[in-house]
């Protein structure tokens, strides 16, 4: 790893530097992922008196568990379709002002400051709208013959996170495909425009191929966004509910271990979704460094 | 553009409107809701167009007092707090320590820099428990330290500093070294002032990020004195079975997201820039 | 203001890397030195090390008495030009003149005079309160030597401070910086790949090839006297033509001289060269190219027997034409005689 061709002569001074960061990266990061891993391998009595080793019991359990499995068919579900929805609609969008001379910036401005409400607002948001009571979603699909019932309803509730999650991940989506198309040379639209090629087929065999990189890297982001952030649009609108069917691991750790307070089989969840989170950065990275090659 | 097709075009613009009031229409709502009585919004049949009862809604959600919940002026205020604490102690680490990556060679830098990176693949959500355990015992539950240190590691933040001064000359450095200044000085008088846009942007994206914080304050506070804004409102949400006052809800819901996203409508170039160079 | 010297000095970089092989160099104090080279060849690596900015492996330098092996590059009393200028961008240029004088706790008043006098000499006055992205190329040049000359110090390093420049003001500042320094009497040491540029500034020349020094001495006794077939061959321009002696005997004619032993390779510069035939050696090939340079015409000529084409330097135009046949001779009295095996010229 790089520094500058010369450098400060040292001693102390750049210890002092990293210090801070690093004494709470090890504090509050590198010491408390150590424990979930080791109480993951343990069992404490009911009184916290004494605790002993059971080796991988959480984790059998865990995978034998019919809640935690239907969880992670439910996770891989739910992260899925925010994903395509988001991206999908991002990508229309952007193309969309990218194509524009004039106003991009307006409609940009316009696309991106749903960046800024966080995850248990969405969640208000549109728990209000499909209120059953009172929403005016509701009201509306009555005359399509839909009951909406999202309290009762487990697909519906499904839904409703789905909708909340994905409307807060469009503008962050917006952005970077919007700057990967503003990266594709101009000049080769024109040429394929030269080699008679209409607008659409342009974008489909030259822009879409082009803009590969922006889009592995927001899957893998979104990915992510879908299992860890998206904590609070659940809290706030089903909690897990109803019967579970909103109960998305990153959900189940929490009620598991710090309402349940059941520490073994929430630390062994927890050590899961760490090594999924692992997967996901070396991917990350890894893309990136052979981004910096090309 | 390559051709003239004006029904593209119309095309176009029909999509981006329609995606605008897409993504507008959740908050255009809510504001609605937040600008009638309680008893036009109970009725099943929400009204579209706005009321006039803004202000009192409004009075009502800074003069209500809750049981068991804060006021929202402190609510607000510990946000602030929470949201202003993490965005510069962010800041301060990871400049000094991108400083210290590059600028010297010292035995453990590399270790120092994977340990750094690694907190990228320690989000709160999966060492909640045991997370919470330390800050219990460091006795920092219902404090302002407790919710914000543990916060305020970041390796993005230090890999776009880190990013930032490699791109500085070598030469301005060296410069500096013959003009007499050693590594204090260089770094507050040239590296801070080139850092500025740089910093701006990033104070834009960690307000944000400080701001929408949820589920680590709900795990390290108690007390309601420590509440922050989205905790209040989701209580306040949560609340309306027993009480439907979906006016005043909608009102403290508006107030609650308002800051952030003023910032990202007034700074978009700044947002855009932080956003953009801290995922690269 | 000192002198330089340099004893056995040596760099090593981690890895074995060896890039100076021990060197010595005295530089007399007031003088201009050039450090001339291919790029790699450890001219910037050496100043760096004068400099401070790189750690010296074996030796001493000293810069006037004290030997500066272990001192910071600001306790060295020197000043740098750097070739990209690395001018404080968010500083006014009176702020960068300023910065290594505040550093150094010189008086406000004196800081003052001293600026006003480097801006006056340098004609930068009008630009004191500008920021550097707002001058062009040739005043950021400027200011670059205004920061270096306010400082007053035991000697300036530059590191091909013209490089950055178009072909014109690159002449322009040339001229200036040899005047300035003539006046300041400043020790200086000039790094530069500009065969052109060393030649016209230095008091004295060295000649760096591989991390060792190939030859010093005044510029033009480098030019009349290389001491190898390497300083021949980068000094002048268009070069020195270079003939194996083997191949020369074979294709001559006229008086061909008794070379001294060891005497391999001849070299022969292109303006030495004469057409027609006279006493010396003589030879005939075909004119390949004429590039017509305006004062002078330099003919490419390709000669039966001789791998690359001997350049002739014809002042005005060219008395003949491409693809013509030419007579032309070596006049002995021009010859330079090298031996292949040791790179070193033969006497």
């Amino acid at each position: 790893m790089d520094t500058k061709r010369t450098v400060f002569p040292s001693q102390g001074l750049p210890y002092l530097l990293v210090a801070p960061q690093l004494i709470i990266t090890l504090i509050f990061f590198i010491w408390p992922a150590g424990q979930a891993i080791k109480s993951s391998f343990e069992r404490e009595d009911p009184f916290g008196l004494s605790t002993s080793f059971v080796g991988l019991q959480h984790y059998a359990r865990l995978f034998q568990e019919p809640a935690y499995l239907a969880s992670i068919g439910r996770t891989a579900l739910f992260a899925l379709a925010v994903t395509l929805i988001s991206m999908g609609l991002a990508l229309v969008l952007a193309v969309a002002v990218n194509r524009l001379i004039r106003g991009g910036t307006a409609y940009s401005t316009m696309l991106l400051w749903p960046y800024a409400v966080s995850p248990v607002v969405a969640g208000i948001l549109w728990w209000f709208i499909f209120n059953s009571s009172t929403g005016i979603l509701p009201y509306m699909l009555e005359f399509v013959g839909v009951d909406w019932n999202h309290q009762l309803n487990g697909a519906q509730a499904m839904i409703l996170i789905i909708i909340a999650a994905s409307w807060k991940q469009i503008s962050y989506n917006f952005l970077f495909f919007l700057a990967g198309l503003q990266s594709v040379p101009q000049s080769l639209n024109e040429a394929a425009a030269i080699d008679g090629a209409g607008p659409f087929k342009r974008f489909w065999t030259i822009v879409f191929p082009l803009l590969s990189p922006t889009t592995f890297f927001l899957m893998i982001v979104n990915l992510n966004y879908t299992m860890f952030d998206t904590f609070g649009v659940v809290d706030a609108t089903t909690a897990g509910g109803p019967n579970q069917a909103t109960n998305i691991l990153v959900y189940k750790v929490y009620s598991d271990g710090y309402i349940g307070l059941n520490l073994g089989s929430s630390s062994a969840q927890s050590v899961i979704l760490m090594l999924f989170v692992i997967v996901l950065t070396v991917i990350q990275f890894r893309y990136v460094e052979r981004r910096v090659q090309y | 553009m390559v051709e003239n097709r004006p029904w593209l075009t119309v095309l176009t613009h029909l999509v981006l409107i329609c995606g605008v009031l897409m993504v507008a229409f959740p908050v255009y709502i809510s504001i609605i809701a937040a600008t009638h009585g309680p008893t036009a919004l109970t009725s099943g049949r929400m009204p579209l167009l706005p009321g006039g009862e803004l202000w009192n809604n409004v009075v009502e959600v800074l003069t209500r007092q809750q049981r068991g919940a804060a006021p929202y002026w402190l609510m607000t205020w510990n946000s602030l707090l929470m949201a202003i604490s993490i965005t510069l102690g962010k800041i301060a680490i990871s400049i000094i320590s991108a400083y210290a990556i590059v600028y010297f060679r010292f035995p453990g830098r590399v270790l120092a820099f994977w340990m750094i990176f690694i907190t990228l693949m320690l989000p709160v959500e999966v060492r909640i428990i045991p997370t919470f355990a330390v800050v219990a015992n460091l006795g920092l539950l219902n404090s302002y330290l407790g919710l914000t240190i543990p916060l305020i590691a970041s390796a993005t933040a230090t890999f776009l500093f880190r990013q930032f001064f490699m791109t500085i000359p070598d030469e301005l450095m060296e410069a500096a070294r013959v003009d007499g200044a050693g590594p204090i000085k260089f770094f507050r008088d040239i590296l801070l002032p080139l850092s500025r846009t740089n910093i701006a942007a990033l104070c834009v994206i960690l307000f944000i990020y400080g701001w929408i914080q949820y589920l680590w304050p709900l795990l390290v506070t108690t007390d309601p004195n420590y509440y922050t804004l989205m905790m209040g409102v989701k209580r306040l949400a949560a609340a309306q079975e027993a009480d439907p006052q979906w006016n005043t809800i909608m009102a403290a819901v508006v107030m609650a997201m308002l800051p952030p996203v003023l910032i990202v409508i007034f700074m978009q170039r700044l947002f855009v820039k932080g956003l953009v160079e801290t995922e690269k | 203001m000192a002198s330089i010297d340099l004893k056995s000095v040596r760099k090593v970089y981690p890895g074995n890397v060896t890039a100076i092989h021990a060197l010595d160099l005295s530089i007399a104090d007031g003088e201009l030195v050039v450090l001339v080279g291919p790029s790699g060849c450890g001219k910037s690596t050496l100043l760096r090390m004068i400099a401070g900015l790189e750690t010296i492996t074996d030796g001493t330098i000293s810069i006037g008495d004290d030997v500066v092996n272990k001192k910071e590059p600001a306790e060295r009393d020197i000043a740098m030009v750097f070739q990209n200028y690395a001018l404080y961008p968010h500083m006014s240029v009176r702020q960068n003149l300023e910065y290594g004088l505040k550093n150094r706790g010189t008086p406000r008043d004196e800081i003052d005079r001293r600026v006003t006098e480097a801006a006056r000499i340098l004609e930068i006055e009008q630009f004191l309160e500008r920021k550097p992205r707002q001058l062009s190329g040739g005043q950021r040049q400027r200011v670059a030597m205004g920061r270096a000359i306010v400082r007053q110090p035991k000697a300036f390093l530059f590191d091909e401070p013209l490089s950055n420049l178009d072909a014109k003001l690159r002449g322009q500042m040339r001229i200036e910086i040899r005047r300035l320094q003539r006046s300041l009497k400043t020790t200086s040491v000039y790094v530069t790949h500009d065969q052109l540029e060393a030649m016209t500034l230095a008091d004295r020349l060295v000649v760096m090839n591989g991390g060792r020094i190939e030859q010093v001495g005044k510029p033009i006794e480098l030019y009349d006297r290389p001491a190898s077939l390497f300083v021949a061959g980068f000094i002048g321009s268009p070069p020195m033509n270079l003939i194996p002696v083997e191949a020369l005997v074979a294709v001559a004619g006229g008086t061909m001289p008794d070379f001294p032993a060891g005497t391999d390779i001849v070299g022969i510069r292109p303006d030495q060269v004469l057409l027609g035939s006279r006493d010396g050696i003589t030879l005939s090939g075909t004119v390949e190219l004429i590039e017509p340079v305006g004062g002078e015409s330099h003919l490419y000529v390709r000669v039966e027997g001789i791998a690359q084409a001997l350049i002739l330097v014809q002042q005005g135009r060219a008395s003949v034409g491409e693809a013509e046949r030419v007579d032309f001779i070596l006049p002995l009295a021009a010859l330079h005689g090298f031996n292949r095996e040791s790179g070193r010229r033969v006497e």
